[in-house]
This record gives structure tokens, C-alpha cells and sequence, in this order.
């Protein structure tokens, strides 16, 4: 077997704060890693792989053990349900997943149409509200949903509020706060017990937090 | 037959096309043969079951079944595991004395999914029950066999992770100080997500040493020390009832010389609710999910009116064969091509090859579609052409 840990990276918005993270926590990362458009990239000085996927697969990368740790969006966690272990909360990309729509609208009576990146997490939270509701998967540009008529809310992330306002849509609730997960593979975490509990306390270190 | 559907299988079914069966077959059977020298005893049951009974008890998830109604309209289940038949075969029959009883069994279950490529519905399980010893004895034959049975298999690399559920449960209970809290850290545990884990325990407000203990929790694991640490850790009679058979057993399987595949972890939380004492978790190399699990579980038989403790493991076919990993190419047997006119000769010939215990096919050349690619398939082969039956190899 490979000895070396391949973790799961999320390209975009999460990635530079991760690498910045990483470093922190003294792992050599080459200079030119954020720029490389190569989707694996080994470590000279360090035993470890890099993958870069997109931020919704990482869980599933991990989850079927062909990357032993990633980096993900607790959103992504709660929509994709996959079996891994969250070992940390690193801090990052700080947003909430929140619930939006035109300003003073009522959702229809009759069949309230919700568009959404998360259909699960949109789904799971209307039904706790106790709402009837019919999904709609997105895949981006959510915020057009309301405001040409597919739907009456969105279920999608906010991090300053400032897409949401320049689309002239509000807030109507918040569902969860999201940072990024540490994830592991339950079997690489067991297996390669010492290296990943190494990393939990380098990065658990900068991020100043205690066991 | 609409052509789309001429060649799918439902979502999860697969095939076990020649070579993989060949595989299975011998992996099986070396793993049965070291079960038997243990004494366990092998079984099988219906497919089919009743819902209300060996559905229910079952510790898969209800949406994970595959139900079905009879003609009088029962629900039935296509059976999700076999430790709940064995557990309604042995109820009926065979534990009348009360006596231990060990059982073994190599079947197909079946678990509904809907996710995606790589989860089986249907595979098979291999598995032993240890039936009606409540003993650590029994416990640590369970663990030895388990180890006999992976490397009987051809595994090298294997892992077993042993826990006990009662010192999760006395750790949470004692110092979360409400069994509704400790039920909420252990689904927490059993969802693998320390995060959220350790924010409850935040919010909870708990003295200090209370929540430094719950903090620690999560960090018990690894060898036999983590035990002495938690001794450490935890007050007296906190789960320290556990730790001592968790102990033991190490010391049992130390003195069976095979403890050097196996750890601990003191946070392991396999199904909810259904084991009640040790348990433990298989890994293997290269694969990404669980080679398979088992434990104590001394409940399970009161739903069908008997008091028997019973501990067993189950294992996943597939899975070790995926961590087995190479396939050995098999010989193929010797291909006796014949004519009309040499056909009696060629039956002759290849009738005393099998006596002999070889494998010969016999082939009619008129039934060849591409002499060139069928002669591929073997090393081996006779040509048996002509009136004197006379054959020549190649």
C-alpha cells in the first residue's frame, strides 16, 4: 500500500484557506500549489498526496477510502450523509446555509416550490418545520429561482449577504452556521491512526483550540 | 422485454461471473474449513422471512429492507442479515438444553439502496454464532476464530478493533449526568462526528473534570494501553467493569499468541442499541469500507422467548476478496476437439481423464463457430479427426 495519506482538497472558495491553514500548521507545501491546474499533486517532503476535486465530491473521495482525509464544507457534510469521521472544525470559510426569498412574499398554500443546491438539506429542514414543500435541484445562480418565478424560496449558502441583497432577496431564516470538517475514511483512521491524529493536533494547535 | 432493460440488473445486483466465483468458491471454502475445525456447525435459512418477527429484531435499518407481501398478506423481508434467523432456528430447535451452540453460515443478504455504484444489495456474508455462553471465554473463541477465518483467507493485512459498548455507556451516562444527554453523545459517536460531539459537550455547561473526561473520550484508542489509561481517566465503577473484560481478553488472545493485528478503541459504537458488551470492527488494506463486524449481543434471543447471551462476527465476502486482492489464473482444462467419426474414441478418452480427476472439455468441431478464437480459451488441446481415432496434441 501507499504509505503516503492522500487528502481530499476542495477547489475554490475553500482551497486558499486551507493551504494557508496547512502551512500554518508547518506542512511544506510547494509554492506553486495554489496555480497548478494538475489534479494530483505528491509532496516531496512530506509523505503526502494531494487531490483536488469539487467541494460536494470530497466526502465521497473519502468515504470510499481513496483519499484518506479531505478537507469539506459542512454543508456538503449534511447533504451528502456520507459514512467518515468529522475529526475537526477548522474554522474556515465561515457562511450559514439560510433559507431566501423575495421580500414580503408568502410561500404558496398550494405546492411551495424550494430551489436549492441542497435538495436533502432543503428537504430535511422544511419537513422539521412541518411544510409540505417540492424541491428543485440547481446547480447555481440559485438566487435567480425567486426572482423569475420557479420557486418561492432558495435553501443555498451566505456568507456576506451581499449576492442575496444585490438580487434584492431576504433572508427569511437561518439553518445551520457552516465552517469546513477535517473528514477521515473510518478504515484509513484506524490504519493510519498516528499520522491522522498527528495532523488533528498540528492544525489543532493553530487553530488554538484544546482536546 | 423492452431492449433497455435486456441487460440490467436492479440497482445493486450484480453478477459472479466465472473467474470471481472460482475466487469466492475457494476463498469460502478455506474459510469454512478453519470454521469447522472450531467445531462450528453450518446452517442455512429461507431468504425469505416474516417482517413482524426476524425483520424487526434484525439491527439493519427498516428503510434498508427489502419488503414484500404474501398471499394472505403478511410483509415479509428478504432476510438483511442471518444472526436474526439463526436466532429464530436456534430459539425453536436447537437450544432446548440451554447449552452453548455454535453455528456457522455462508449466505446471500440483502440490503435495499439507492446511492450509487459500489454498494452491493445483495452479498454474501460469512459468519459464526457462539450461542448461549455468556463467558469471556466465549467472547475471546469468537476473536480467534475470527483471526483463524482472515488468514485462512489468504489475508496478510488485516485489522481488528475491539471496544465494549457498557464503558460508552457508563462514561456518557455518569458524566453527562442524564441518560437522555448520553444518548445524544452516542449518536454523535456512532455518526463518527467528534465536531459535534465535542460542541455538545460544550453547551452542556458540565463541571470541568466532567468535561475534560467526555473531551478525552474520542483519544481512547489504540493498544492495549489506552485501557490502563481509561482506568486512569474514569472513577472507580465507571465503566470499569468493561475495562476489566476488555483486559481480559486482551490477556486470552495475548496467550493465544494473535494479538498483533489488534487494537482498541473505547469510543466504538457499531449499530445502536444492539450489541451489549465487547464488539470490534474487521479492516483490511485497500478497501475503504469494513471487512465486517461483531460482538456481543445477549438481547437478541428474548424476542423469541429464550434467555441465550450470544456473540458472533460476520464478515463480507466481497469485500475480502477485494482486499485479497490478485486473482491466481486457473488451468484450464484440456479441450478434446473431435469429428464424427472420432467421436466415440474422444468420449473413451475423456471419460478416463475425469476418473483420473482431470477436467476435459469434449467438443464437437462442427459446433465451432471461430476454430481460431476458440482454441485460445485452452493450452491443452487434442484433435481427435478421423476413422482411426487416432489423436494428435497441440
Amino acid at each position: 500500500m501507499n504509505d503516503r495519506l492522500t487528502v481530499a482538497m476542495p477547489k475554490g472558495r475553500i482551497f486558499d484557506e486551507a493551504v494557508e491553514l496547512l502551512r500554518k500548521a508547518d506542512y511544506q507545501l510547494p509554492p506553486e500549489f495554489e496555480d497548478t491546474r494538475k489534479l494530483i499533486i505528491e509532496l516531496e517532503h512530506e509523505p503526502l498526496r494531494f487531490i483536488l476535486s469539487k467541494p460536494m465530491d470530497v466526502p465521497t473521495y473519502v468515504e470510499y477510502g481513496v483519499a484518506d482525509i479531505g478537507i469539506a464544507g459542512k454543508d456538503v457534510m449534511m447533504e451528502e450523509e456520507r459514512d467518515v469521521y468529522e475529526l475537526l472544525d477548522l474554522q474556515i470559510s465561515a457562511c450559514h446555509l439560510a433559507v431566501a426569498g423575495l421580500p414580503n412574499t408568502e410561500m404558496s398554500k398550494v405546492a411551495p416550490k424550494i430551489a436549492s443546491k441542497y435538495p436533502n438539506i432543503a428537504s430535511q429542514y422544511f419537513r422539521e418545520q412541518g411544510e409540505q414543500v417540492e424541491i428543485i435541484k440547481l446547480n447555481g445562480s440559485i438566487e435567480l429561482a425567486p426572482m423569475i418565478g420557479l420557486a418561492d424560496r432558495i435553501v443555498d449558502i451566505v456568507s456576506t449577504g451581499q449576492t442575496l441583497r444585490e438580487n434584492g432577496l431576504v433572508e427569511y431564516a437561518t439553518i445551520k452556521k457552516v465552517t469546513s470538517r477535517l473528514i477521515a475514511n473510518p478504515v484509513s483512521y484506524r490504519l493510519h491512526e498516528r499520522e491522522i491524529t498527528d495532523m488533528v493536533a498540528r492544525l489543532r494547535n493553530v487553530l488554538n483550540v484544546h482536546a | 422485454m423492452p431492449n433497455l432493460f435486456m441487460f440490467e440488473k436492479p440497482i445493486g445486483m450484480r453478477d459472479t461471473l466465472p473467474d470471481l466465483f472460482r475466487l469466492k468458491e475457494s476463498v469460502r471454502s478455506r474459510m469454512a474449513k478453519e470454521t469447522k475445525l472450531y467445531g462450528y456447525r453450518f446452517l442455512d435459512t429461507p431468504s425469505l422471512e416474516f417482517y413482524e418477527t426476524v425483520g424487526q429484531v434484525s439491527a439493519i435499518k427498516d428503510q434498508q429492507l427489502f419488503k414484500l407481501l404474501d398471499k394472505e398478506g403478511h410483509s415479509l423481508v428478504l432476510r438483511p442479515d442471518m444472526t436474526a434467523p439463526i436466532a429464530r432456528v436456534a430459539s425453536s430447535h436447537l437450544l432446548k438444553e440451554g447449552n452453548p451452540l455454535r453455528m456457522a453460515y455462508s449466505a446471500n443478504v440483502f440490503r435495499a439502496q439507492e446511492k450509487e455504484g459500489g454498494r452491493l444489495a445483495e452479498f454474501e456474508q460469512f459468519g459464526v454464532e457462539m450461542i448461549g455462553d455468556k463467558t469471556l471465554s466465549a467472547d475471546a473463541e469468537v476473536v480467534t476464530l475470527l483471526t483463524s477465518v482472515l488468514q485462512a483467507a489468504g489475508l496478510s493485512h488485516y485489522h481488528i478493533t475491539i471496544g465494549h459498548i457498557a464503558f460508552v455507556h457508563e462514561v456518557l451516562r455518569h458524566y453527562g449526568g442524564t441518560e437522555e444527554r448520553a444518548g445524544v453523545m452516542r449518536r454523535y459517536l456512532f455518526e463518527k462526528n467528534y465536531v459535534g460531539y465535542r460542541e455538545y459537550v460544550v453547551e452542556l455547561n458540565l463541571p470541568e473534570s466532567s468535561q475534560q473526561i467526555l473531551n478525552k473520550l474520542p483519544e481512547l484508542k489504540g493498544n492495549e494501553e489506552v485501557l490502563d489509561l481509561a482506568l486512569e481517566l474514569t472513577e472507580q465503577n465507571v465503566g470499569s467493569t468493561a475495562l476489566r473484560e476488555l483486559k481480559e481478553l486482551a490477556h486470552m488472545l495475548k496467550k493465544a499468541g494473535n494479538n498483533s493485528h489488534l487494537s482498541f478503541d473505547l469510543t466504538l459504537v457499531s449499530h445502536m442499541d444492539y450489541y451489549t458488551g465487547i464488539l470490534f470492527e474487521v479492516l483490511g488494506d485497500h478497501v475503504g469500507f469494513p471487512l465486517g463486524n461483531g460482538g456481543r449481543y445477549n438481547e437478541l434471543y428474548r424476542n423469541f422467548g429464550q434467555d441465550a447471551p450470544a456473540t458472533g462476527f460476520g464478515l463480507r465476502l466481497d469485500r475480502i476478496i477485494e482486499a485479497i486482492g490478485a486473482v491466481d489464473a486457473e488451468e484450464p482444462p484440456l479441450c478434446v476437439i473431435y469429428n464424427e467419426a472420432g467421436q466415440f474414441a474422444a468420449m473413451e478418452k475423456a471419460a478416463a481423464l475425469r476418473a483420473e480427476g482431470k477436467a476435459v472439455v469434449t467438443q464437437n468441431i462442427d459446433g465451432i463457430a471461430e476454430p481460431d478464437t476458440f482454441t485460445k480459451n485452452f493450452t491443452n488441446i487434442l484433435y481427435m479427426l478421423g476413422a482411426n481415432g487416432l489423436g494428435e496434441e497441440s
